[in-house]
């Protein structure tokens, strides 16, 4: 028993500041080469004879320096991320070449490389950290906010940061009642996309009588564009673990389980390695804290199947059957795995619950809105200038996400472009669009409902005026339909159905009919399907056909596809006021379809022509159009 | 060393999944780990194990062939010896993945529904969201995540595995 280990998260810890170096090795970073940066990091180190640990010690350390991976750091797009404390330095985009001239000037000489900082566009000022970059400034970071610091291997770190003192308090000090009442009190909803209060969830698996109970963890991330969890399990991997373990206190359940979505090996990994290395400590186990609960944790994978998400579909995958989902009710809470009381929270929900517990539900719901308190974490990507992951809270507008976090909407070539923004797709393929209009609309549960569309778990997708609406509801049209685990009729048949209707629009087929009948179609798969997948599968449908009427109506009745994206209607021109006749084009054209002097302006021959749009992304003077 | 499957293999062939059903106690709960760590072994689920997995299990072909077809993440064919996924998210494909695709499919020659060179070499398939979505459109080969591609980079990443395999 090591609980002694556990630290009072109020209380400082009192040692002597040890300089860190930080890279982060999160997914995006370890592709931009983290990996070799670390190595170089190592060897340099060592070159300048500097005393350097990559563990943790709860001691006072006898090495002057920390070099250590982290999860995600969030700033995605600008990786490899290297942070140093207690100096507060971030550099981005560290090269192996670059490693050198840190170690050298920071480490030994104590001076900041200013080419490596970050520079923010609209001010060309240099930041030195996460206090100066307006990405990380505007945001407020508590379920994400160890993420980029803490070696998401190591207990002794977590435990260190106050770790596993709520899972204790919860165990040791509190009641089933008093967890649930808590919980209920500081008013979490689901951060898994339907937003249901957790408290209510917990109380309706606690009052069951039933001697067998059990946990589990929703990690099957699937939405297309959403990467939070992924992120929070790679990065914390103990706060979710911890959460659980709450979770199954309150509800009495002696058995838990985290279904990690297969593609994610990474967080697979993490989740696993915390999962032992808690069993080690005792607090997973007979006898857990040293009280005579016993409580076991079960990492399994999933298989590549959307729906599984869904909490009846998750429970019969576990069970080793397909993974279609069931009607409710009985409720899970009621009977869920195996017969028994069943409660299934997402891996953002499970580490907000921990912060509950630590800090009482009156601090939780001082951030966000009354109806949806705390904060949430966004995967912000597309055509914005910072991708990357972000957490603010419930109320914050879609104007201070994607132009001042994201920086700004960017065009093709990445460049940011002052009203380039046309709508963000929000909550994957359940959720709907969002545009110019709703800029001011703050992002929470029940606004977004309002307006057609849903926080789902969190992936919010940016795009530019040459995205074509049409082209993005058939990508989730196909998506859904694919996924569609065939049990409903409306859902399966429903779906490929409008999969077609779709393309009969992008391929210049559809007639005026086509968009009634698919608006029909779209409001009978809502109502005719099970579960929320098919319920919801018609939303992108509907979303674009509510704010980009006039978008369908070009591509239906005049053939024509207003941001030149559609192959099929795409009659690619060029600008004879605009070219110059550089013949830069003609070169690359892959038919030979450009023809033209030397300034003079050139011609396409559209008999020729594939519409492969070469011709325009060559182009400088933006003199291609239609493509 | 992965185990190999010998077209006149006799019952030695089965060793390798006895013990994973062993490790699961052969119960039909643990069906989909079962076929995981199957798959793990054989690169694909070959049909004559999936019939085995079933009477271990003492459950229908029908249903372990059920769930094995199901899930996207199980194959019943055989994959190249070089698996190249494209990421098809909404950020990599608001970013342009299919031309990336197309440009893939194309060096390697598969068309129609084809996702496996004649050779054996490459396996293309497109997968719904890495997660790696802020490196938009991603690439991955063989678990090596590559970000910010385009049809001419992923190409030469091709053509580079190619090359290895030659010399």
């Amino acid at each position: 028993m090591n609980t002694q280990l556990i630290l009072d998260p109020a209380a400082g810890n009192g040692r002597k500041t040890q300089r860190r170096v930080i890279v982060c090795a999160g997914t995006g970073c370890v592709a931009n080469g983290a990996y070799k940066v670390i190595a170089a990091f190592t060897d340099q180190i060592a070159a300048a004879g500097i005393s350097v640990t990559t563990e943790f010690q709860a001691e006072q350390s006898q090495h002057d320096l920390r070099l250590n991976k982290s999860g995600c750091q969030g700033f995605c797009q600008m990786g490899p991320l290297v942070t140093i404390l207690p100096d507060e330095i971030l550099y981005n985009k560290v090269k192996v070449e670059d490693v050198a001239e840190i170690v050298r000037e920071t480490l030994v000489g104590g001076q900041v490389v200013d080419r490596l900082l970050y520079v923010d566009p609209a001010t060309k000022k240099h930041c030195q950290g996460i206090n100066d970059i307006p990405f990380y400034q505007r945001q407020q970071r508590f379920v994400l906010k160890e993420c980029g610091t803490i070696d998401p291997e190591s207990i002794q770190e977590y435990l260190h940061q106050g770790g596993y003192a709520a899972a204790r308090k919860s165990i040791l000090k509190m009641s089933q009642e008093e967890i649930v009442q808590e919980i209920t009190k500081s008013g979490l909803r689901g951060r898994g996309g339907g937003g249901f209060p957790t408290g209510r969830k917990w109380e309706a698996a606690r009052t069951q009588k039933s001697v067998k109970k059990y946990v589990i963890c929703n990690a099957d991330e699937g939405d297309p564009g959403a990467f939070m969890n992924r992120s929070v399990m790679e990065g914390n991997p103990h706060s979710v673990l911890e959460g659980l373990m709450i979770a199954a206190r309150a509800i009495g359940a002696d058995e838990t389980l985290i279904y990690v979505r297969t593609e994610y090996p990474l967080a697979v990994t993490r989740m696993k390695r915390a999962v032992q290395d808690a069993q080690k400590m005792g607090f997973l186990g007979d006898q857990v804290f040293g009280s005579s609960q016993s409580l076991n944790c079960e990492v399994m994978e999933g298989a590549g199947a959307f729906v599984c998400g869904e909490e009846t579909a998750m429970i019969a995958s576990i069970e080793g059957q397909r993974g279609m989902p069931r009607p409710k009710p009985p409720f899970p809470a009621q009977s869920g795995l195996w017969g028994k009381p069943t409660i299934i929270n997402n891996v953002e929900t499970l580490a907000h619950v921990v912060r509950v517990i630590n800090q009482g539900a009156d601090t939780f719901r001082k951030l966000g809105s009354t109806a949806s308190p705390g904060t949430k974490t966004f995967a912000l990507t597309g055509h914005v200038a910072n991708t990357g992951l972000i957490e603010v809270p419930f109320g914050t507008t879609l104007r201070e996400v994607v132009l001042n976090i994201g920086g700004g909407i960017t065009d093709r070539r990445g460049k940011v472009k002052a009203n380039g923004f046309k709508a963000v797709q929000i909550g994957g393929p359940s959720g709907g669009c969002l545009t110019q209009e709703h800029l001011d609309l703050p992002l929470d549960y029940d606004s977004l409902r309002s307006v057609g569309a849903m926080v789902g778990s969190g992936g919010l997708v940016a795009m530019n005026e040459k995205t074509c609406m049409v082209s993005i509801a058939r990508f989730f049209m196909d998506f859904t339909q694919r996924e569609s685990c065939g049990k409903c009729v409306l859902c399966r048949e429903g779906t490929r159905q409008l999969l077609v209707m779709l393309d009969d629009i992008i391929e210049g087929r559809a007639t005026g009919e086509t968009l009634v009948l698919m608006e029909k179609l779209a409001l009978a798969v809502q109502k005719g399907s099970l579960c929320g997948l098919g319920k919801t599968a018609p939303n992108p449908v509907l979303s674009t056909l509510r704010y980009f009427r006039a978008e369908y109506d070009a591509h239906v009745f005049h053939k024509h596809c207003p941001t030149g994206q559609c192959k099929a209607l795409a009659k690619p021109s060029i600008d004879p006021a605009k070219c110059k006749g550089c013949m830069a084009c003609g070169k690359k054209c892959p038919v030979g379809a450009i023809s033209g002097e030397r300034k003079q302006p050139h011609v396409i021959d559209q008999v020729k022509c594939i519409v492969c749009g070469v011709c325009a992304d060559t182009c400088k003077l933006e003199a291609v159009v239609g493509v | 060393m992965r185990a190999q499957l010998k077209p006149d293999g006799n019952g030695r062939k089965f060793v390798k999944v006895f013990t994973i059903l062993e490790k699961h106690g052969r119960k039909s709960s643990r069906l989909v780990p079962i076929l995981q760590a199957v798959q793990e072994e054989y690169r694909y689920l070959p049909k004559e194990v999936l019939t085995y997995v079933a009477t271990a299990l003492d459950i229908s072909p029908a249903r372990v062939y059920g769930v094995a077809t199901f899930y996207s993440h199980f194959a019943i064919e055989p994959k190249g010896k070089h698996l190249v996924r494209l990421c098809d998210g909404t950020a990599c494909h608001v970013k342009d993945s299919v031309p990336i695709l197309d440009a893939i499919r194309k060096r390697l020659k598969l068309e129609g529904k084809k996702v496996t060179t004649d050779d054996m070499l490459f396996t293309v398939e497109t997968v719904a969201c890495l997660g790696a979505c802020g490196l938009a459109p991603v690439v991955v080969v063989d678990d090596q995540v590559h970000g910010a591609m385009t049809p001419a980079s992923s190409v030469k990443l091709v053509e580079e595995i190619i090359a290895q395999e030659q010399s």
